[in-house]
């Protein structure tokens, strides 16, 4: 390790500098004249949408490409490293937002993967492991059992176990890209403190995020960058995000409308009693009725998702009834939700939802192919082709044609395709989960403008999200789950922060009682007093 | 894995219960290779029970014997397979360096020593080429590996000119496989793969090149950012499976008394159906050394019990297909429940 500071010298002014850095690709400016400092003791959030260049910066630092011009400083030191085990003993660690760890292996294993406790060079030494790495976890408070096999843990503990791991090459420069994704509130918390924790006199910390509303309680400054370029470096206490969010997509955006109540006397579209499967589910109920858009809300795990695959037929039921305007359904697979207009749009889109090496109208058509576009089993491409364009047209998909292969298209768009397929396909009943996740700024205005549209125009949307303030700004009513359980509905006016958690938090003996009762009203809010248990143990 | 409970102090209770569910899991895993077990002894005795001339220490000492070759060529594809890859190369392989043995001994006169050195090393040589095209050139595993097995068996007939090679002037040779060392009736060939299981064995789960094999097979471009050099590990895989291949050529020319340059093609696919009878994923990071051998030995018990209670050899390759298909679903429903 060379923490190299001339003591002859005056100390350097900056941990890290990034100093007119450029770098292209075969026809793309990735960066261009990229600027940007990190002080000590600070955390630096880095913000732009999707494409702006953050990644291709991260990529720099640890060495997987090289620029085509600029340098970069590390304590006032030219930093230039071949590769990211480079870059991990100059004390730079890098949280990808893709997972990077071994699900087949243990904790600790994954922990301390390239620095076992070796005997003689080449044999590991597992109790050493094991040891060093309890020792790491309970240093960090972290709720991990280190032999534990990784693949087996929530998504929320595998985030513990990435940030452990970055923590634990003793990096001054932490770069984490995303790293509350895939978490809920509570347990941005928890990674929230672990930040504070890591700050130190030595040290400094890039956050890239796309969640606006987390910058406050976690940044110090705040660099915006857009198409490869530097843009501005704000003071977090002295900004307001709104600010923040027209520096990044360049243009100021509608503030945010709040919905008004679905009227109650529109038709129950979709009615679900006592939903209940083998694994998580019990005795879920809810009504969706026609041009609403139900929220579902909870902690990573809660059984939102479930619920979503429970209805379209993904997931085995082991109890309870599904109406559709008032008929008993039996849904067995996809296939069938789909014929009886119910669209199941999942959370990963990538592979879950599109082929991205297909094109457009591929896509779009894809599940209304055998009944609206073929004639003896040949497909007819021009009709394809003319409804995927209607399709566009009416989202608004910017896309150069409709025969564009979609992964070109940016995640916004794609998550359009996904919703323009269940259009094609007539669908009355449309479940979004988590529908902006990994989409930029920009692209979520839009999303949530389609999800209103769509509303207005008689569909009826379930949409299931992490994200507090989206579930706030575009829920009718929200479901909140908890431990594969409803623990509580609430309306409009109901739905704030502070109730939806409570709700996400109760434990199952407390809320059992009233877990099942349909909109819970004042009365089970009394229950209020109640300790918030954050689940995630914050130590 | 172990499962010692040594940690001293108070955990969280959070901790405790997550302590208690990584037990568990370390127990299914367990079960595993319990379950492969117990389904070769239930084939085992099953066989036992319908033919009399089947359970005997002949015949047994026979079935470990015929196990030789699968299981060499197993073990070394175990790791392979682990990575996420697959070597098509092992059967033919195999075949060219049993020929090279024969060009050592027979045809350049070399000490037998010297000569089965050689040949595993040669082994080494192919899978080292395996491993550059894979690690290096990218090229996908499966036809990589494919394009060598043409080129070994062209090369095994181009090298023999097509006709075998005898060990006559080298009786020694036949020992490695036929002889007693230990001094009763127990041929070497078994101690040799017995050997060779223990080496792996280690090799897979106490050393650094086994942590990465798992590592690479359960997720590749993470083990890559976490600073490892997946290209280097890689070959050093490829090669390490390649040095089974040449011991697996040593083995079966031994036990002939020459080189069979034509052989070879199909061993490949019954060496693969031992490892994932044996419980290793053809998706990669998981898999065992034991139940490779178990898989292995499954199938001998198979062809042995079969011909013993003269099925055809045509039924033998049905059921040994089904075995597989049995095998492989079990697995999946075990992993579904778990």
């Amino acid at each position: 390790m060379d923490v190299a500071v001339p003591s002859a010298h005056p100390p350097p002014r900056y941990l890290l500098e990034v100093d007119g850095v450029s770098k292209d690709f075969p026809g793309v400016r990735a960066l261009d004249q990229m600027h940007l400092t990190l002080r000590y003791n600070e955390v630096l959030a880095l913000v732009g949408e999707n494409g702006a260049g953050k990644s291709t910066l991260m990529k720099l630092l640890a060495g997987v490409y090289l620029p085509d011009r600029g340098s970069f400083r590390l304590d006032g030191q030219p930093y230039q490293v071949s590769g990211p085990k480079e870059a991990l003993e100059r004390g730079i660690s890098i949280i990808h937002q893709e997972f990077n760890l071994m699900p087949h292996l243990t904790v600790a294993q994954n922990l301390y993967i390239g620095r076992e406790p070796r005997l003689g060079g080449f044999l590991l030494s597992e109790r050493a492991l094991n040891r060093r790495a309890q020792e790491l976890v309970d240093r960090l408070g972290l709720p991990l059992d280190v032999r534990q096999v990784v693949g087996n843990l929530t998504v929320a503990k595998q985030q513990m176990v990435e940030i452990a791991k970055a923590l634990s090459y003793d990096a001054r420069v932490l770069i984490m890209d995303e790293p509350t994704a895939a978490l809920n509130d509570a347990e941005v918390k928890t990674l929230h403190d672990l930040i504070r924790r890591f700050k130190r006199a030595d040290t400094g910390v890039i956050y890239i995020s796309h969640r606006i509303e987390e910058l406050k309680a976690i940044s110090d400054r705040i660099t915006v960058i857009r198409d490869g370029h530097y843009v501005d470096t704000l003071d977090t206490a002295s900004t307001t995000m709104k600010e923040v969010i027209s520096l990044m997509v360049g243009r100021t955006l509608a503030s945010d409308a709040k919905p008004e109540n679905v009227r109650a006397d529109r038709e129950v579209v979709l009615s679900v009693r006592g939903l209940s499967t083998k694994e998580l589910l019990k005795d879920v109920s809810f009504d969706l009725r026609e041009g609403e858009i139900l929220g579902f809300a909870g902690l990573m795990g809660a059984g939102r998702t479930e619920v979503a695959r429970a209805i379209v037929g993904a997931d085995k039921i082991s109890g309870g009834v599904i109406r559709l305007r008032g008929r008993e359904v039996r849904i067995n697979n996809p296939a069938e939700a789909a014929r009886y207009r119910i669209g199941y749009l999942s959370e990963d889109r990538k592979n879950l939802g599109l082929l991205l090496e297909h094109d457009v109208a591929a896509n779009i058509t894809l599940s209304s192919l055998a009944e609206r576009f073929t004639r003896w089993a040949f497909v007819n491409h021009k009709a394809t082709r003319a409804a995927a364009r209607r399709m566009v047209e009416s989202l608004n998909i910017k896309t150069p044609s409709v025969t564009q292969a979609t992964k070109n298209l940016s995640g916004g768009n794609q998550q359009k395709v996904v919703v323009a397929k269940w259009l094609v396909k007539d669908c009355d009943i449309l479940i979004f989960d988590e529908p902006t996740r990994g989409i930029d700024v920009g692209a979520k205005e839009e999303i949530y403008k389609l999800l209103n549209d769509l509303a207005a125009a008689g569909k009826s949307i379930i949409m299931i999200s992490s994200e507090l303030a989206e579930i706030l700004r575009m829920a009718h009513r929200v479901v909140v789950m908890t431990e594969g359980r409803v623990s509580g509905i609430l309306d409009h006016t109901e739905a704030t922060q502070e109730n939806i958690m409570h709700y996400a938090t109760l434990r199952p003996d407390e809320n059992s009682a009233d877990a099942a009762e349909l909109g819970i009203g004042p009365d089970a809010k009394a229950g209020g007093g109640v300790a918030v248990d954050t689940e995630v143990g914050q130590r | 894995m172990s499962t010692v409970d040594a940690t001293a102090g108070e955990a969280p209770a959070t901790a405790g219960e997550a302590r208690s569910a990584g037990w568990k899991s370390s127990l299914r895993e367990r079960l595993q290779q319990l379950l492969a077990f117990a389904s070769l002894i239930v084939i085992f005795t099953f066989f036992s029970i319908a033919n009399s001339s089947f359970f005997n220490y002949g015949n047994v000492t026979n079935i470990l014997f015929s196990t030789v070759v699968i299981g060499t060529l197993a073990l070394g594809t175990t790791f392979v397979i682990i990575t996420g890859g697959i070597d098509l190369s092992i059967g033919t392989g195999m075949a060219l360096c049993a020929v090279m043995s024969g060009v050592f001994i027979t045809n350049w006169d070399l000490p037998i020593g010297v000569g089965v050195i050689c040949a595993i090393l040669f082994g080494g040589l192919i899978g080292l080429v395996n491993g550059v095209n894979v690690a290096v050139l990218k090229i996908p595993p499966f036809i990589a590996t494919l394009a060598m097995m043409l080129v070994a068996q062209g090369l095994a007939l181009v090298i023999s000119d097509s006709t075998p090679i005898y060990f006559n002037e080298d009786p020694a040779y036949t020992k490695i496989s036929t002889g007693n060392l230990l001094g009763f009736d127990f041929p070497n060939a078994v101690l040799v793969l017995l050997l060779a299981t223990v080496i792996c064995v280690v090799l897979l789960n106490k050393t650094i090149l086994g942590r990465y094999t798992y590592s690479i097979g359960s997720n590749e471009e993470a083990t890559a950012l976490s600073g490892i050099d997946v290209r280097k590990w890689k070959i050093i895989i490829y090669s390490l499976a390649g040095l089974f291949i040449g011991l697996a050529g040593v083995m079966i020319s031994a036990r002939l008394g020459s080189a069979q340059p034509g052989t070879g093609m199909g061993y490949e696919l019954q060496a693969i159906a031992a490892v994932v009878i044996g419980g290793t994923s053809l998706s990669g990071g998981k898999g065992s050394i034991v139940g490779t051998l178990i898989g292995a030995l499954i199938i001998s018990v198979l062809n042995n019990g079969l011909q013993i209670m003269s099925i055809p050899q045509e039924w033998q390759s049905v059921i040994l297909g089904l075995v597989i298909l049995v095998a492989v679903y079990a697995d999946m429903v075990r992993k579904r429940e778990a």
